[in-house]
């Protein structure tokens, strides 16, 4: 579709159990800039290619997880029509103030059928890529972590995956990617869904608890850069999930790792490109455990299991 | 360097474990089995034990799987608790039910608390 609804993935808010490892973490660790702090003690973090104040806030708390995943849209007026539109869906919208968030505009809140918290914003100040808008360089300059290029994807772990599924494509104008089929070979256990033409915009697993963050993923540019940000996470003991490996699945290349507060994260490259035009791919229970980890061919129980 | 023997009740197995790594570090570089294996970062539980005998430190745990009650009783997680004396654990924590285990086929025992 043409890029005049939601645009794309613009903010994370996760909770941490040890702000100042966490700080180091995402900083020195995951290469993003820390652009605010706010008198609430939220830490607000970019990549370093983002224009955007923030994509990943972090807040301290008693236990790890997602509190909202929220997407930006084209402007203030879709703002409100997609706002309307919820509501005629029969979804409970609530308006979040601009400035609730450091240089984040009014957001609208609202639940998804697996329990999560979803928000659309329309502003957030540019602060800019460090580039210029006016005949700017090429970011070459290396630094310090993984430094990836942006917030990309997240996937979400809830009961009514359908319900969630059919909100995003009816009301806020999502397409679907890709699917797996459980063994019946009707039940979706997951799906991947676009806004954009990304691969994947938003995933979901279907789980028996609800409101549970499976991962926020990162895009890199390359399998090399995945190969690299492998050896950044041995050279400081991060805790890696599985990888690096590829995914069937959208067919990007990935490593699944830990934030240290448990918060599984992926730096990923690759994936197609999707268009509305294209069918929805999709993977029967057979080939499910090539479908996740293309090289393994294998289901790890921790992909299933592993949550905050 | 202090190292002490980590005993796993449940199934009488045991490891050795430097007094500078966690229970699960320990018990995952020897390549040995027991505790699950999870985030590593005291935040999905699955790492859970319960400390029968012995001392230990301890770092922040998600209070989603720890409670104040839990932890009173010796209950951590692995992840986040290294010895400071020989340990004895027994296993509580496991790999969550999902909607997966539910058609795998029958027979496949439940891991679910
Ligand atoms: S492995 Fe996740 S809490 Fe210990």
């Amino acid at each position: 579709m043409a890029m005049t609804g939601v645009l794309r993935p613009g903010h994370a808010q996760l909770r941490v159990l040890d702000m100042d490892e966490s700080v180091k973490f995402y900083t020195d660790v995951m290469g993003l800039v820390e652009t605010g702090r706010d008198a609430s003690g939220r830490v607000y973090f970019k990549t370093r290619a983002e224009r955007d104040h923030n994509s990943i806030v972090l807040r301290r708390a008693d236990r790890a997880g997602l509190d909202f995943f929220a997407y930006k849209v084209l402007n203030k007026a879709t703002l409100e029509e997609l706002d309307g539109k919820l509501k005629a869906y029969g979804v409970v919208t609530e308006r979040i103030p601009a400035g609730e968030m450091l240089e984040t505009g009014e957001r609208v809140r609202f639940q998804i059928p697996t329990g999560h918290t979803i928000e659309l914003y329309a502003e957030k100040t540019d602060v800019g890529n460090g580039m210029t808008y006016n005949d700017p360089e090429v970011d070459v300059v290396d630094g310090k972590g993984i430094r990836p290029i942006r917030m990309d994807h997240a996937l979400l772990y809830g009961g009514d995956i359908d319900g969630s599924r059919k909100l995003f494509e009816e009301v806020l104008g999502f397409n679907l990617v890709e699917r797996v089929k459980l063994e019946d070979g009707a039940t979706d256990l997951a799906v991947w869904l676009t806004c954009s033409a990304k691969a994947h915009d938003l995933a979901m697993v279907r789980h028996s608890e609800d409101n549970k963050l499976h991962h926020v993923a990162f895009q890199l540019a390359s399998w090399e850069q995945v190969l690299r940000a492998a050896d950044i996470m041995s050279i400081n003991r991060v805790s890696i999930d599985i990888g690096p490996t590829r995914h069937g699945i959208t067919q990007g290349t990935t490593i699944y790792f830990f934030d240290p507060s448990g918060n599984r994260l992926e730096t990923f490259c690759g994936g197609y490109d999707h268009y509305p035009d294209n069918h929805p791919i999709t993977w029967s229970w057979e080939h499910v455990g090539r479908g996740i980890f293309y090289h393994d061919r294998k289901l790890n129980p921790a992909f299933l299991s592993v949550l905050t | 360097m202090v190292i002490y023997t980590v005993t796993i009740e449940d199934d009488g197995s045991s490891y050795r474990c430097f007094e500078s790594q966690t229970l699960l570090e320990g018990m995952e570089s020897l390549g040995k089995k027991g505790i699950p294996v999870g985030c590593r970062g005291g935040g999905c539980g699955v790492c859970k034990v319960q400390v029968l005998t012995g001392s230990y430190t301890k770092r922040v745990m998600s209070r989603e799987h720890i409670s104040e009650s839990d932890e009173a009783q010796g209950c951590v997680l692995a992840c986040r608790v290294r010895p400071t004396s020989p340990i004895d654990l027994r296993v509580v924590g496991a790999m969550k039910k999902n909607v997966c285990r539910a058609v795998e086929p029958s027979g496949v025992p439940s891991l679910s608390t």
